[in-house]
């Protein structure tokens, strides 16, 4: 069958791949399009490794299958950063050392995005829940959980001197 | 595998009358998980998402009507439905992760047929019917209606759920869902327990539900436990009197469970009772909080 033609926006940027119709978006993401930072873990919508943003939804690309993405906005942890700067929850992430193997830490960084998008000032429990959708398997949740309130908390006074 | 995706109800119809060899899709949640898995592919997906009557939320006078594809994010972020309907925005957004949320489904969670779907005791005890399109035009059915065993349904060929519809709230009703799972979050219910209850000036139930899930092969209603419990009193079901100790007999004995990794006949059994009784208690509570106002349709018009 012929490949299906997909234009979307990722990271800011208009962007157009081939893919199977039965592909996953998180297959065309990293193979199509080379968007290796989104990992695959589990492929079945548990662990969470491949967040990404989906028309501003936080969302597993192995549960969304490719033809899906035609006319979508999409973020993925490559677009957290901007050319001066990481984003905050990427730097609280490396402050705290709040990863070992890495591998989760693209959809973790995503998925607190995702949470500090809409809630600028969430408690323990609150991020806690946020991430319940993301797998770890080395570093534990603590630091995990510590650099995005690092980072909550950074975004709320870096937004206070903007305003004063 | 073919990827359609079609922007109108005729046009979903008419693609699956063509093509016999093609299934519906919400969310995929639950389909590509059991693609990879081995289940055989189906020769076209149907996309039912963009099809803008299937993801949608709105209100009238009569009640809402709820779109089958609707992200459940979408519910549990309705603070109007939210405050009308706790129990069925809570059961639903018991489904997954926020990952999930955003793509999961009421008609999904309904037609993937699984013995757990978390807000199927929910949509059952709140008489929530599914508008259900087909070759031969749409009908109307119960959602009790919908499944008839694990991953069967009584859809039949070409057929598929348009949306949901619920009557508003009368005055002094309410309802809950509470399920037992050996964490907080991202795990399939143990036992679920649906329950919604009305009440009268005097504080007498006239009507109950109660509904379970995860113990039989499809959602159980427990009549036994809404006829112990219509005519009693409030504060008889608050201080656990002999209707609430019926309840919970009559839900173990409603059960059909099977034993698995996660819990044991037995253990189902006892659960469901416990379960069955804390969902009427808080459905109770609820109704009771109302304060006799029943839901302004009015003012939920054009909710979106």
């Amino acid at each position: 069958m012929a490949r299906t033609h997909v234009t979307c926006t990722i990271n800011g940027d208009e962007t157009e791949f081939l893919c199977e119709q039965d592909e996953t978006l998180l297959n065309a993401l990293r193979d199509d399009v080379g968007l290796t930072g989104v990992k695959e873990g589990c492929g079945t919508g548990d662990c969470g490794a491949c967040s990404v943003l989906l028309n501003n939804r936080l969302t597993c690309a192995c549960l969304v299958f490719a033809p899906e993405a035609d006319g979508a906005t999409i973020v993925t942890v490559e677009g957290l950063a901007s050319a001066e700067a990481l984003h905050p929850v990427q730097q609280t992430f490396l402050e705290g050392a709040a990863l070992q193997c890495g591998v989760c830490t693209p959809g973790f960084l995503v998925a607190a995005k995702a949470l500090l998008d809409h809630n600028p000032d969430p408690t323990e429990t609150e991020v806690r829940y946020a991430l319940a959708g993301n797998l770890c398997r080395c570093t534990g949740y603590d630091k995990i959980v510590r650099a995005v309130l690092d980072a909550a908390a950074d975004m709320r006074s870096d937004g206070a001197l903007t305003a004063d | 595998m073919e990827y359609l995706s079609p922007t109108t109800v005729e046009e979903a119809s008419e693609l699956l009358a063509a093509r016999p060899d093609a299934e519906v899709f919400a969310g995929a949640t639950d389909v590509i998980p059991q693609l990879r898995a081995g289940r055989a592919e189906p020769g076209a997906l149907v996309d039912l998402k963009g099809i803008e009557r299937l993801v949608s939320v709105s209100a009238d006078d009569a009640g809402w009507t709820i779109g089958a594809a609707t992200p459940t994010a979408d519910l549990t972020g309705n603070a109007q439905l939210s405050a009308e309907f706790p129990g069925l925005v809570e059961a639903a957004g018991l489904i997954g992760s926020d990952q999930i949320q955003n793509r999961s489904s009421l008609g999904g969670n309904l037609c993937n047929a699984s013995p757990a779907a978390d807000s199927v005791p929910a949509m059952v005890v709140n008489d929530m019917r599914a508008v259900v399109a087909g070759p031969d035009g749409t009908r109307t059915i119960p959602v009790v209606d919908v499944t008839t065993g694990p991953g069967s349904t009584s859809l039949g060929p070409g057929e598929f759920v348009v949306e949901f519809q619920l009557d508003h709230r009368p005055a002094r009703t309410g309802d809950a869902y509470l399920r037992l799972i050996p964490r907080t979050e991202m795990d399939i219910a143990v036992v679920g327990a649906g329950a919604r209850l009305s009440f009268d000036e005097a504080g007498v139930c006239t009507s109950a539900a109660v509904a379970l899930g995860a113990v039989a092969p499809t959602v159980v209603r427990v009549s036994d436990a809404e006829s112990a419990l219509v005519g009693t009193a409030a504060s008889d079901i608050l201080g656990n009197g002999d209707a609430m100790a019926a309840v919970a007999a009559a839900a173990t004995a409603a059960c059909n469970p099977i034993d698995d990794k996660r819990g044991t006949v037995a253990y189902r059994r006892q659960v469901a009772g416990v379960l069955a009784r804390r969902a009427v208690t808080a459905a109770t509570e609820r109704a009771l909080a109302t304060n006799g106002a029943a839901t302004d349709g009015a003012a939920a018009n054009g909710v979106s």
